[in-house]
């Protein structure tokens, strides 16, 4: 083991180069992901009918193969970054929608039947009650996909969408050892830097008066 | 200032929630509507700001009716309270008073001193309960930022759909004497829904009972407890009911009608023998035409030498009287703030009874226990 620390030094500014490109990637398909998946789960919570096809179907989604999406967006779109980003934002859509519907729902029905008959429109109980309320579990949808789009998205690198898994594909490729720790090593702290960073911008976006009742209903 | 005219509320799958109720409610009024679950009262007020549509008849606030007004207008014109998740959590103290004005589009300054005003009319410190959360107040203070809010408008009409309801008992009753007291100060309409009769007494000008969507009867506290339309109004009234039938309403109700008399020509001896057998310190001394002349009191006989003398001579005159169709209570009162031993209940001179403490005991008996024997 003594061999690594001086391969992934040795391969720094390449991991560095990598590990930009692999926060890039999974950046652009997160806020595709929320762009989408926000306002059509807040939609879908004014229609609850087709709420349970919608939400079952971006599920479906979710239990494809991420190796199998990739190579099914390939012939469609091609190689490179947009074919990845596409597909790893098909996969964040998911907990985002989820989030989003459950955290709108959750919001009490009395609260909002309150907040229109004191003369709020649709709109601004939504605006002004409803998405304050549902925002951490919101943020918690956000959180979880972009902790699992880390680690899919070094399968981007298949289809030559780059990131920290060319690092590790090439290192599979020469058996080289130390190139697949110099990918997995960054990714994995980067895992845990997200997943640290997403919690702390959930509790800060969480309106005062209700973070201490909130902490327990993030998903 | 809000009239109902046979609305009524039914749903597609043919349930009616409320079967042609027509009522009138007065400015300055607070009109209970009260009935148990199902009855229709919350469906009632929630088509006044068109949270619910009625399906037939029409309701005029202020002789418009509401279904051609817009809903969001007209329900910023309303003060809305509910039970206390009605608070908005993520909202400060503040910021939870000011949601009409806001929307109203009040400058910031107008709305800071109107909430400021009204915190300090329920005796809130502003500069300390301004800035905090609903979760850091109690119940009580919850719900009186409830009632703030909705008169941070400063509506004519305020609907509260039981605002007290999920408050302890004592709480409570503190709440409904400062909405009383609010309401004295500052005049406003309001229509109250209730599943709680002694909250409805405390509060209503005049109180509706609905039962199944219809309305049984709409009549002030007292009216509603003297006689309630029907068995069904007499049963939901309960146990005050009960209480205020048997409680006595005059004198000649209570009176004991066989007071201890002799006549002005009896002797001294005689009237102690009667005192002596009947139990009594002080007797009325009445003629033969049964007029009082006044009394005798076992002290009076002793100290005077009266020996000899017949009552007419020694008996004071100047007897504590009360009228057979007064109010016993006040009656009650008298004896009560004036330290008087009996009450001689005379009509045109004549004698007919007497009120003594006793009559009171027996009467506040009755009103509690139910006719005494």
């Amino acid at each position: 083991m003594n061999g690594i620390w001086p391969d992934i030094v040795a391969h720094l500014p390449l991991v560095w180069a990598d590990l930009l490109q692999h926060v890039e990637i999974v950046a652009i398909s997160v806020a595709f992901g929320c762009l989408v998946a926000v306002p059509v789960g807040i939609l879908l919570t004014r229609h609850t009918a087709v709420a349970e096809v919608v939400i079952t179907i971006t599920g479906l989604i979710q239990t494809v193969p991420s190796l199998a999406l990739l190579a099914l967006v390939l012939p469609i779109l091609g190689v490179g970054l947009v074919p990845s980003i596409t597909a790893l934002a098909l996969y964040a859509l998911l907990p985002i929608l989820r989030n989003t519907y459950v955290g709108v729902r959750g919001v009490p029905r009395e609260t909002v039947d309150c907040a229109r008959a004191m003369g709020m429109s649709g709109l601004q109980a939504l605006w002004r009650v409803e998405l304050p309320l549902a925002i951490p579990v919101i943020v918690a949808g956000v959180r979880l996909s972009t902790i699992y789009l880390i680690s899919w998205a070094v399968l981007a690198a298949l289809i030559g969408g780059g990131g920290l898994g060319v690092l590790i594909l090439e290192g599979l490729a020469t058996y080289d050892f130390g190139l697949v720790l110099a990918g997995a090593v960054p990714a994995a702290l980067l895992a845990i830097a997200a997943g640290f960073g997403l919690g702390w911008l959930q509790r800060a976006l969480t309106p005062k008066g209700i973070r201490s009742v909130a902490s327990g209903r993030g998903a | 200032m809000l009239q109902f005219e046979s609305v009524s509320k039914s749903y597609r799958d043919g349930t009616r929630a409320v079967a042609e109720l027509s009522l009138e409610v007065e400015r300055g009024e607070i009109v209970v509507l009260i009935g148990p679950s199902g009855c229709g009262k919350t469906t009632s007020l929630r088509m006044v700001n068109r949270m619910v549509e009625p399906t037939e008849g029409r309701i005029l606030l202020e002789g418009r009716d509401v279904m051609a007004l817009d809903p969001v207008r007209l329900r910023r014109g309303i003060g809305y309270v509910v039970q206390q998740i009605g608070l908005f959590p993520h909202m400060t103290i503040a910021e939870n008073i000011e949601v009409v004005p806001r929307l109203l589009g009040w400058k910031p300054e107008r709305r800071r001193e109107r909430t400021r005003e009204l915190l300090d009319l329920v005796g809130m410190e502003p500069a300390v309960y301004g800035e905090r959360f609903p979760h850091e107040l109690s119940g009580g203070q919850q719900q009186r930022i409830g009632v703030l809010r909705a008169l941070a408008a400063d509506p004519d009409l305020i609907l509260m759909d039981e605002p007290f309801g999920a408050l302890d008992p004592i709480t409570r009753e503190q709440l409904q004497d400062e909405l009383r007291r609010l309401q004295a100060a500052v005049h406003k309409t309001i229509v109250f829904v209730t599943h709680d009769m002694d909250e409805a007494l405390r509060l209503a000008s005049r109180i509706a009972v609905l039962r199944e969507g219809r309305l049984l009867q709409l009549d002030t506290p007292a009216e509603l407890l003297r006689r309630p339309a029907d068995e069904f109004v007499a049963q939901f009234v309960g146990r005050h009911r009960l209480a205020e039938r048997t409680a006595p309403q005059t004198v000649r109700e209570i009176m004991n009608h066989r007071p201890v008399t002799l006549g002005p020509g009896a002797s001294t001896e005689e009237a102690f023998a009667l005192m002596q057998s009947r139990q009594v310190d002080t007797l009325l001394v009445v003629d033969g035409a049964g007029r009082l002349q006044g009394y005798v009191s076992a002290w009076h006989l002793a100290h005077r030498r009266a020996a000899g003398r017949t009552l007419g001579e020694v008996c004071e005159e100047d007897v504590a009287l009360a009228q057979p169709e007064e109010d016993a209570s006040s009656a009650f009162a008298r004896m009560d703030g004036e330290h008087l031993p009996y009450l001689a209940v005379v009509d045109g001179g004549q004698l007919l009874g007497i009120v003594t403490r006793r009559s009171m005991v027996r009467a506040l008996a009755a009103a509690v226990w139910g006719d005494a024997p």
